[in-house]
């Protein structure tokens, strides 16, 4: 089995250097937030993670959820780990104060989501989406809805799901079919959902379905879509869970991964009708969903990053421990002596450590999109969230597939075989690049709504302030190395981004063709730009006193070989993308 | 009646203890510290009695800087009423511990004392004892189970030979055993109370407590390596093997 510690080490550099997280509280007026009660929360769920949950994970691999006479049956053990998990408060974290939230900043949501993702991806993924539907209802349903619903949900009794995908509609959600027929003060919904994360268990007395349906002569396409809440429990005159409503788990999926996560088809209105009510105004229900994407999104990245740690903690005891080499008097050494395992390690450590330090960066600028007084300011936060949006999910997951996957190359043989348990992170990290939106339209976002829409200007900010990064870095002599090759990748960025401009106007294959290589090549230089920023603080801090010292100088000397290897990667994403779509395209569908 | 608990900031138990190449002392070097986790049984134990009635407030109490506030903070989140630091940047050992608690006991006037058997830093497993010499009142150690009754407390504690049952006569000091009880997970909304709770730091000097030591530390040094062990086949070759290496 394998102990999962949380990283806090690196957090606490990322919130008080990075983020200068004191100030950023102070400045927004939160006088009872700080480091140092962050640090406290991280401690504790940390514990949690580490005794009850972590220990779970592998035993969901093998004992993946079931589905029985009634409903679907979770992993032995999560019942029990849920509780724990619900008395100890977690669910209410981030959540608003008015319905018993602690209302804390999303980037201490995301610090903490890390630690139980790290622990269980497909535990994890139940209050994740009670998390999402809560935000959901809480931004767009009634006071009534939001009265009723949410104080058990933001407790943790209750949890919730959210029902989008349908068999002819996934990627594109403009072709869902479900419909919803109005019935006095509720509405009847009737159709099937597949894919349903969590969409049945017993966990918890009642689950929320959110449901995206089709009024009666709604318009066709994404702007005749609404959204529904839809019990598992209709609710009592007492506000409890009563009589069962019309929605049933009807089969589960067998999958590659997170075998404990139930993913549900989903059947509404079998017997007549499930009874929902709307959540929001007719017609707009995808831009309800739309409003939360950036944090589902950039969670779903946070999973990516996640896995890799788990992977390459586990990856790392196993070089320690594994004796392959033997010296000249017969005795044997461990694997991690040898170049290429520490180069193996080294990627594993500085990506993860890249990834963590952009995927923190971007929470927090949802936090300050929210907190800024201007209005400008405001506008400013909110715009660099959506770009940083598609590179943190898109980015971090796909390079998480290359991390588990040194994880279990690390493992030789044993990383082959389920024994170990290196296998699971990298089977359970593939579905982070297809759920929440594909890579493919991770990318798509990226170039044309995030880019192309804005004439590139949001990313000339950005690149801009990467600059900003490289020049102060070549004020150090120690970092001049890292500073020139950072402020190439910057420029790497700036021919990208001019290449795009002219040519995507020639063709509608231009920008499709080109964009998951410009998202990958934008994430390389965001790492590179908070690996770049680390070794600054870490120089300043080891030149003064201040700090751990063996931390520092590593914290260095990942950002030195993060430059080395991961970076250069942006030179061959700029190749690819200004060979454009030509190669890409040019074969008839019959000639494949 | 107020229960008193001690508690010490620690090298984490997950942490593989480093010693230092010039033998001086641990590596604590950005290592991550909690409370001792025996300290930790204490206080939950402390928790309970409290919550069941049978005393009224709960307080915890550290000696060391103001970095051992920390911890003095999770004693407060998993429930203690209130914190007093002993502020000193001495290393304190275990007599000076247990004459500045003598102190605070003095002004507090608790009904129970109650202690981690011992810290697992050191390992001393002396301060209980000596405190409840120096106050002059029963002492019970290694305590696995706990039962309070008016005037006097029936102690059962982990022995070499098993387990004996005593009963002290309150107040009294108490040491706590690991299976006593299993703690609880602190409550994410205790953890933002506990930056309320009331946290008062007295220098050891005002106390009127020294820092010497009456123990010299010659050096630190990492336990040797196992060595590699052999199957035995029955009884009989064990003892063979043993009388072989000289062990019996
Ligand atoms: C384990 C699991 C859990 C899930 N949980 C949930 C859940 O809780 N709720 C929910 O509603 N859904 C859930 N989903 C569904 C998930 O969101 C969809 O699978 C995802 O959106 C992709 O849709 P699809 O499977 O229909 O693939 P498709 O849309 O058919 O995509 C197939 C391929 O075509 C590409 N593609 C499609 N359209 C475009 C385009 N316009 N441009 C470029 N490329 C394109 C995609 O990138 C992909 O490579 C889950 C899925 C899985 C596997
Ligand atoms: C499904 C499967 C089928 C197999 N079939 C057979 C079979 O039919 N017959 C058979 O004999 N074997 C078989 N094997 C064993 C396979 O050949 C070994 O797993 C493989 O040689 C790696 O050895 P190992 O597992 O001991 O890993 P290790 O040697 O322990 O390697 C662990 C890590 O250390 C690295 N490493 C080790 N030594 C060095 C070095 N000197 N320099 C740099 N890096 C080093 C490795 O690259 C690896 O990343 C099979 C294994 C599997 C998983």
């Amino acid at each position: 089995m394998t102990v999962y510690n949380h990283p806090y080490k690196d957090v606490e550099f990322l919130f008080s250097e990075l983020l200068d997280f004191d100030r950023m509280c102070q400045e927004a007026g939160l006088e009872d937030i700080n480091q140092e009660l962050v640090s406290a929360i991280l401690d504790e769920a940390g514990r949690l993670g580490t005794e009850v949950i972590a220990p779970l994970n592998a035993i969901g691999d093998r004992n993946g959820a079931t589905l029985g006479e009634d409903g679907v049956q979770e992993t032995p053990g999560f019942a029990d780990a849920y509780r724990q998990y619900v008395d100890s408060g977690w669910p209410s974290l981030t959540a608003g104060e008015t319905y018993g939230g602690q209302g804390m900043p999303k980037l201490v949501g995301a610090a903490v989501a890390e630690i139980w993702q790290s622990s269980s991806l497909a535990f994890s993924l139940c209050p994740l989406l009670t998390g999402g539907a809560i935000e959901a209802i809480a931004a767009h349903g009634s006071d009534e809805l939001k009265e009723t619903y949410l104080p058990d949900m933001v407790s943790g009794q209750w949890t919730a799901t959210m029902n989008l995908t349908e068999s002819a509609a996934g990627s594109d959600l403009a072709a869902v079919a479900s419909r919803a027929v109005p019935e006095g003060d509720h509405y009847l919904i009737s159709g099937q959902k597949i894919f349903i994360s969590w969409g049945d268990h017993q966990m918890a007395e009642n689950i929320i379905h959110l449901v995206l349906a089709r009024l009666p002569n709604a318009p066709g396409g994404v702007k005749g879509i609404s959204l529904f809440l839809v019990p598992k429990f209709l609710l009592d005159e007492n506000g409890r869970p009563g009589q069962r409503n019309d929605v049933y788990c009807v089969s589960l999926e067998h999958k590659l991964g997170i075998h404990a996560s139930p993913t549900c088809v989903m059947n509404f209105g079998d017997n007549g009708g499930a009874v929902g009510y709307l959540v929001g105004e007719p017609h707009n229900g995808l831009a309800a969903m739309f409003t939360m994407m950036n944090d589902a999104r950039q969670g779903t990245g946070m999973q990516g990053l996640s896995l890799s740690e788990r992977s390459y903690q586990q990856a790392l005891e196993y070089a320690k421990e594994r004796l392959q080499g033997t010296r000249s008097d017969g005795t044997r050494y461990p694997i991690i002596e040898f170049p290429d395992v520490r180069r193996m390690l080294m990627m594993m450590k500085s990506a993860t450590e890249a990834m963590r330090g952009l995927a923190y960066k971007a929470a927090a600028e949802i936090d300050l999109s929210h907190w800024a007084k201007d209005p400008r300011e405001a506008r400013r936060h909110a715009e660099r969230t959506s770009l940083y949006t598609p590179i943190v999910k898109g980015w971090i997951t796909e390079l998480a597939q290359e991390i588990t996957s040194l994880g279990i190359q690390v493992h030789g043989g044993m990383g082959y075989v389920e024994e170990t348990g290196s296998a699971q992170h990298f089977r359970d990290a593939r579905i982070t690049t297809i759920y929440e939106g594909t890579t493919g339209i991770q990318g798509l976002d990226l170039v044309g709504r995030k880019i192309l829409a804005n004439k590139g200007e949001i990313l000339r900010d950005l690149l801009d302030e990467i600059e900003v990064t490289a020049d102060a870095m070549s004020a150090d002599d120690s970092l001049a190395g890292q500073a020139s090759a950072l402020k190439q990748a910057v420029d790497n960025g700036r021919e990208a981004r001019a290449w795009l401009l002219d040519h995507a106007a020639e063709n509608r294959d231009v920008a499709g063709g080109v964009s998951v290589n410009f998202m990958l090549l934008m994430g390389y230089i965001c790492g590179g730009w908070v690996m770049g920023q680390a070794a600054l603080k870490a120089c300043s801090l080891l030149a003064g006193d201040g700090g751990n010292e063996s931390f520092l100088r590593a914290k260095r000397v990942t950002a030195q070989f993060y430059s080395d290897h991961l970076l250069p990667r942006v030179g061959s994403h700029l190749a690819t993308v200004k060979a454009g779509a030509d190669s890409i395209m040019a074969l008839d569908v019959e000639q494949f | 009646m107020k229960i008193l608990v001690g508690i010490k900031r620690v090298v984490d138990y997950n942490v593989r203890i480093r010693v230092l190449s010039d033998g001086s002392g641990v590596d604590t070097d950005g290592v991550k510290m909690s409370v001792n986790p025996f300290d930790e049984i204490a206080l939950e134990e402390a928790l309970r009695i409290r919550d069941a009635g049978n005393a009224e407030e709960v307080i915890v109490v550290s000696a060391g800087g103001d970095e051992c506030q920390q911890q003095l903070r999770t004693g407060l989140a998993m429930g203690a009423d209130r914190a007093i630091q002993i502020q000193t940047s001495a290393d304190l050992q275990p007599l000076s511990t247990a004459r500045a608690f003598l102190k605070i006991i003095e002004r507090e006037d608790p009904g129970l004392v109650l202690l981690g058997k011992q810290a697992i830093d050191d390992d001393n497993s002396q301060t209980a004892q000596m405190l409840a010499a120096l106050w002059d009142r029963p002492q019970a150690t290694f305590a696995s189970k706990l039962e309070l009754d008016g005037q006097s407390a029936t102690v059962t504690r982990e022995v070499d030979a098993g387990l004996e049952t005593i009963e002290v006569d309150l107040p009294a000091v108490i040491s706590v055993d690991l299976r006593l009880n299993e703690p609880r997970f602190v409550k994410l909304p205790d953890i933002m109370k506990a930056k309320r709770k009331p946290l008062d730091v007295i220098p050891l000097e005002e106390l009127g407590v020294a820092a010497e030591g009456n123990l010299e530390v010659g050096h630190y040094a990492p336990p040797p390596q196992r060595e590699k062990g052999i199957m035995v086949e029955d009884a009989a070759q064990l003892v063979e093997e043993l009388k072989n290496r000289g062990l019996i």
